[in-house]
């Protein structure tokens, strides 16, 4: 009966940890009021998360606005539509490139480093010093990294796309030749406010709450060793990754389904 | 670094955000173009509406003036029922018509309105009656073969291949 043994206990596992990162989300949720109220952490987490990441996260908007222009400009230069190029651009970024590989950049940056810190934390027992001192860690440590990550997501992304859309700007107008006026009028014309610049920042919104609850479950549940802390950082990336990649699948296909 | 070059940091990085949100919004979406601008409904009822969609243009004589809301099927008529909103500056005459249009060969469709030589203007709620369908390329090309065919039949046919004649 070991088969049927070690598929009941994997089963068990498997739920016990859906539980464990269910309620420990539930707590931080719970723990934003409170550290509201001292918003000068969450300022200080702000810098930390969103400032830090601003420079990767433009370096890498640029660049793929500037590839993105480039390529388009070879495709679409056979069919002399060379001033859709805009419009193309700016859908790809707007509705899924900006949110998403900024959110991938985002994991990499940030929540690997609030993995690490509250690794080393627990494992210099710092932690448990404070819980020794009735300090409440989730809304003194957690909480105010986690508003920190859902107000510089959202901005981040935005970021990425506006970079992108002017690096597309600067090859494609003032390197490649593409008329300017066309190059606004149709993205004008095309884009739409709510629908595409808006469910863009709902998207990248979710992806913050994502990346952010991924890297402090996994630094607050790490092993207190230093093997421990390094394999939870790698476990960030790869969760967060994989998760905002499924996630944006999914809100996709409810976003822009129809018509 | 002291708490108020943090705060300072901080609030610049949030400015920059909501700068590139503005951004977003007028330089590259529509949001001037079509924003809180004053419009009143008008109606129209279609045989076919062909490839039109909600928020397709309206235009007269190529001019954007307004937008298309909504598209329905009158259950009475089996027809196509278009309403749009047309700028409040903008007036047409009662007797004005309404076509479904193509911009280019491919492009996209939109409605053209014409105007008409009546006094009296097109009020909010008011249906345009005189409306011409999108053109659908298929029929078009069955109407073609059909006429080819014809004009086939009523002359000779050629003589037959020179098989039989052996």
């Amino acid at each position: 009966m070991s088969v049927v043994d070690t598929v009941g206990a994997r089963t068990l596992d498997v739920l016990r940890s859906f539980g464990h990162a269910a309620s420990f989300f539930a707590d931080l949720v719970k723990a934003i009021p409170a550290s509201l109220r001292r918003f000068n952490l969450v300022v200080t987490q702000i810098h930390a998360i969103g400032n830090l990441s601003l420079l990767i996260i433009l370096a890498s908007g640029m660049a793929v606005g500037f590839v993105l222009a480039l390529q388009m400009y070879y495709a679409l230069v056979t069919y002399g539509a060379t001033e859709s190029l805009g419009l193309i651009v700016n859908l790809s970024l707007v509705r899924e490139l900006g949110p998403v590989v900024a959110a991938l950049l985002y994991a990499g940056r940030a929540g690997t480093s609030l993995t690490a810190e509250i690794g080393l934390m627990k494992a210099g027992e710092q932690i448990a010093a404070m819980e020794m001192m009735a300090i409440d860690t989730k809304s003194r440590v957690l909480a105010p990294r986690f508003i920190g990550g859902l107000v510089s997501m959202p901005l981040l992304a935005i970021l990425f796309s506006t970079v992108g859309i002017l690096g597309a700007y600067v090859v494609a107008v003032l390197l490649l030749g593409v008329d300017e006026g066309n190059f606004w009028s149709i993205m004008q014309s095309r884009v739409d406010v709510w629908r595409d610049v808006g469910n863009g920042i709902v998207k990248s919104f979710v992806f913050g709450i994502i990346c952010t609850a991924v890297a402090l479950y996994q630094g607050y549940e790490t092993e207190a060793t230093p093997e421990g802390v390094a394999y939870a950082t790698t476990r960030t990336v790869v969760i967060s990754s994989l998760s905002v990649l499924g996630m944006d699948f999914v809100l996709t296909a409810l976003m822009f389904s129809t018509g | 670094m002291t708490k108020k070059g943090t705060e300072t940091l901080v609030g610049l990085f949030v400015l920059l955000g909501l700068a590139g949100l503005v951004f977003l919004s007028l330089k590259a979406a529509n949001l001037a173009s079509f924003g809180n601008r004053d419009t009143y409904a008008v109606s129209a009822r279609f045989d076919n509406i062909g490839g039109l969609k909600a928020r397709s243009p309206v235009r007269s004589a190529g001019v954007t003036v307004g937008r298309v809301t909504s598209i329905g099927l009158d259950q009475k008529t089996y027809q196509g029922l278009v309403t749009m909103e047309i700028e409040k500056g903008v007036q047409f005459p009662r007797d004005s018509s309404a076509k479904i249009l193509t911009s280019g060969l491919l492009g996209d469709q939109y409605i053209g309105i014409e105007p008409g030589a009546e006094e009296k203007n097109l009020a909010a709620g008011e249906m345009i009656k005189q409306t011409q369908s999108a053109v659908v390329l298929e029929n078009l090309i069955g109407q073609f073969l059909f006429n080819k065919a014809a004009e086939g039949s009523n002359t000779p046919a050629p003589a037959p291949a020179g098989g039989a004649k052996k």
